[in-house]
This record gives structure tokens, C-alpha cells and sequence, in this order.
């Protein structure tokens, strides 16, 4: 197993086009939790041409949305949801320069179009292994939507959260490329 | 007759979601530990690794192993020499369901209605209940707290009996493959085959808490479980769908009599976090 990539956020331009479909990399800084009920409520805003709760330039979206902290925890479990939902919002939030998006699972072609296009990446962390993500978790805000409980926005700062880099600026995908490997 | 009060059931309810939300039962550890010595892909390994190891501190902490910590379904036998008092049955299910998820900062991940409002119902109830009255003076449990990343892509179809073993091999095997990385694997597949189109799914979600070890009873459906899976592992998906050769741990076949019309089968996938836990009262 090769070494991790440290990043850092907001993502470089020169950091992203440097990571190739397969890393495996530790992320530091500030990410977003943000899933289902908020791109809903984000993509009613950039309709409407309104202020975003969050800045999108350069920073990474993670899909997610956690378990209540236990007394004593930042954030006791929290993992990746499956991509694909969010996929009709998420060519807008790239056209806005979202850099990273963290999920689990495929997305659509016109998701991959837009990564192209928009010099983005894709980043996959391990579903169902929330209890472990979580202690890369070293601050928990709710900044936008409160009342949508595990929905509401979360603005996380993060130290060496692992993730592998499934889709790459080239649109190379890790989903497509190491399951033939394996194939019998 | 024997008194049962419906606060015996709340208790119980309660005690048995925290369990499945923070223990992953012993079979499913050993299996997860012998996969460790039979993928071959790297990154198989590691994410494998990462599974092992979330399992452990989720049991030694008390925290949730997935964040989804799922829509509460729960199986109750009652003994039809049961006769319950101080209380509502059902309410006593619900209200194990909300203080568990309540007091145990489980995830609420109810919505009230599906399509328009999509209001948090803030308990993770209304509870999926199925009830069976069943000889004797007990009531068994049986709760699987279920995440929706494998639910969603779970299959039905209702085939033709001509479609036969082929049939049942190449549909289950094909929602697998469409799941892809989407349902956490290395999953478990629970299967049901006949009865209604209702049936067979609901016969699909119990077969997944079957221990992972245990073949079903009739070998020619216990072979078929074999072969089906071997065609799930040469898929290549692996661990996180990342690539490798262990995309699920075991496939459950649980089969009941049907219509001459028909063979329904129905597929529930279930992610390598297949969480349950029983009790009697």
C-alpha cells in the first residue's frame, strides 16, 4: 500500500490536478457535511440567485449526515451516503468551483462531464465505517439549517480524514478501472 | 395465559437497538477476519481492515457503527397464550424505537411523508412491524435496524416458473453488479423465493439475520446459495466496490410455496454493517 497524499482545504488547483484516481489521501482543514434536504435547499438559492450558507470555491463537500454527539464526543459516527442522490445538484455546485466532493458509490456521466470540465475531484471514503472517520472529526459546527437534524449543514475541521481518490480531473475512474482486475 | 406488561416490550425494544447499533454479532466478525486472508486486492484489504477495526471501537465505546443507524424493523413472535396489559403493543414498540434512538444518540432518520413534506419525524419512528402469532407464552424479538444505502438497491421481479435455477442465479446476480460500490460492500444478500411479491421481500429481509455460517437446510437451496455466491465474487466489485474478490460474505435463500402462475423473487441487500439483535420476553 502506498503512502498517503496529505491535502489540504481549500484545494489548490496545482494539489488537484495532481491527484490521480487511486490515492489514497488524508485530508486537513475544513469540510462540508452537507446531503439530501440541503443541495435541495442550496440549488432552490442558486435559482433564486441568493447567498449561499457556504463558501463553495475550492472546498469539499462531504456527503453525510451523522449520528448525535454523544456526551464526551465531537462527533461520535459519521460516514459517507451514497453519491448518486445528490447527483442533480451537483453539476451547478462544480460550475460554482466545488473542488471536492467525499461520497460513496457511482455518478452519473454528467457528474463525470462536469469534473472534467470543472477540474474537480471525487473522493470515496469507507461506507459503514463512521465510528472510525469520526475521530478525524477535531471540531463540529452547525452553520446552515439546524432544523433539518442530521441535514443541517456541518462544517467539520478535520485532520487526516481518509479517503481514496476515485475520480480524477481526467475523469479516470477507480470504480470502472479496478473491478475488471478482479473479474473471473 | 401469561401477563405480559407493554413496558416489558418497550424495555426490551430499547435494549435490543442499542445492542445492534453498537455490537456487530460474532459470526459476522469471524467471517469479516477470514475475508482478510482471502481477497487479493490491496486496497480490498485495507478497506476490509477498516471495517474490523470500526467494529471494535464502535463495540468498545458504545458508539454507532454506521452513521445511518437505520429505519427500525422489527420481527415479534407472540405467543398466543401472551395476554398483554398496561398498554398498547404497538406504541410499546415505538416508544423503545424513540428512547432508544433518543437516549442513545442514534440517528433519526425518519421522514413522515415520503414524497411532498418530508418532515423528520425526530424518533426514528413509525417502527416497520411484522407480527406472527406463534404457539406458546412468550414474546420473541428480533430487530434490524436498516440502512437505506443497501435498501435502495434491493430488487423484486416477479419470474416465470420456465425461468427456473437459471433464472433466480442471473437476477440476483444482476442486482449485484448494478449495486456496484453503492451498498457498502462486502454485503449479504438476503434472498426470498415464492409466496406473494409482499412476501417474498419480507422473507428476503429476514433471511439476512441468518448467521453467516449457516447454510439453508435443504441442500439443494443451500447449493444454489453457494453458487451464487461464487458468481457474486468473480464479479470483482470488492470491498467498498473498489475492487476485489470479496463483494459479499454469504447469500441467504429463504424460499415458501407459491402459485402455479409464478416464482416472485424478491433481493435485499444488505451492507457488511448487517445489524440485528433478539431477545425473548
Amino acid at each position: 500500500m502506498t503512502q498517503a497524499k496529505k491535502i489540504t482545504t481549500p484545494l489548490d488547483i496545482k494539489e488537484i490536478i495532481n491527484l490521480r484516481a487511486g490515492d489514497f489521501v488524508n485530508i486537513t482543514g475544513n469540510i462540508y457535511a452537507a446531503r439530501d434536504a440541503a443541495h435541495k435547499r442550496i440549488i432552490e438559492l442558486i435559482k433564486k440567485g441568493q447567498k449561499l450558507p457556504i463558501e463553495i470555491k475550492g472546498q469539499i463537500i462531504f456527503y453525510a449526515g451523522p449520528t448525535p454527539a454523544k456526551p464526551g464526543y465531537l462527533c461520535a459516527s459519521v460516514g459517507p451516503t451514497t453519491s448518486y442522490r445528490m447527483d442533480p445538484y451537483t453539476p451547478p455546485l462544480l460550475d460554482l468551483g466545488l473542488k471536492g466532493m467525499i461520497g460513496k458509490g457511482f455518478r452519473s456521466k454528467e457528474v463525470i462531464d462536469s469534473i472534467k470540465k470543472n477540474k474537480a475531484v471525487y473522493f470515496a471514503a469507507v461506507g459503514g465505517v463512521a465510528a472510525l472517520i469520526a475521530r478525524s472529526v477535531k471540531k463540529s459546527e452547525v452553520i446552515a439549517y439546524e432544523d433539518l437534524g442530521a441535514e443541517a449543514i456541518h462544517r467539520y475541521y478535520v485532520e487526516d480524514f481518509p479517503a481514496i481518490v476515485v475520480i480524477d480531473t481526467d475523469g479516470n475512474n477507480l470504480y470502472e478501472t479496478e473491478p475488471p482486475k478482479y473479474k473471473k | 395465559m401469561r401477563e405480559i406488561k407493554a413496558n416489558q416490550i418497550k424495555d426490551k425494544i430499547k435494549e435490543l437497538f442499542l445492542k445492534a447499533n453498537f455490537y456487530i454479532n460474532q459470526d459476522l466478525i469471524l467471517r469479516l477476519k477470514e475475508t482478510l486472508k482471502e481477497e487479493n486486492s490491496p486496497i480490498g484489504k485495507y478497506v476490509l481492515q477498516m471495517i474490523i477495526e470500526n467494529n471494535q471501537i464502535a463495540s468498545r465505546e458504545e458508539v454507532p457503527i454506521c452513521q445511518d443507524t437505520g429505519l427500525a424493523v422489527v420481527f415479534v413472535e407472540v405467543g398466543q397464550e401472551v395476554y398483554l396489559i398496561d398498554g398498547d403493543f404497538t406504541e410499546a414498540i415505538n416508544q423503545g424505537v424513540k428512547e432508544a434512538y433518543q437516549e442513545g444518540y442514534l440517528r433519526k432518520s425518519v421522514v413522515d411523508d415520503p414524497v411532498f413534506e418530508r418532515k423528520n419525524t425526530k424518533t426514528n419512528t413509525p417502527a416497520i412491524i411484522y407480527t406472527d402469532i406463534v404457539p406458546g407464552d412468550k414474546i420473541k424479538l428480533l430487530v434490524t435496524p436498516k440502512g437505506f444505502g443497501s435498501e435502495n438497491m434491493s430488487a423484486i421481479a416477479m419470474l416465470k416458473p420456465a425461468d427456473g435455477e437459471k433464472g433466480i442465479i442471473d437476477f440476483v446476480v444482476e442486482t449485484v453488479k448494478k449495486a456496484g460500490p453503492n451498498p457498502c460492500p462486502p454485503t449479504i444478500i438476503g434472498v426470498g423465493i415464492g409466496g406473494t411479491i409482499d412476501k417474498a421481500m419480507v422473507t428476503a429481509k429476514k433471511a439476512i439475520v441468518r448467521k453467516v455460517n449457516q447454510p439453508n437446510k435443504n441442500s439443494k437451496y443451500a447449493a444454489l446459495e453457494k453458487e451464487i455466491l461464487t458468481k457474486i465474487n468473480n464479479l470483482g466489485i470488492g470491498p467498498a466496490g473498489l475492487g476485489g474478490n470479496i463483494t459479499s460474505l454469504a447469500v441467504h435463500i429463504d424460499y415458501l410455496p407459491t402459485h402455479i402462475a409464478g416464482m416472485p423473487i424478491a433481493v435485499n441487500v444488505c451492507c457488511h454493517a448487517a445489524r440485528h439483535a433478539e431477545g425473548i420476553i
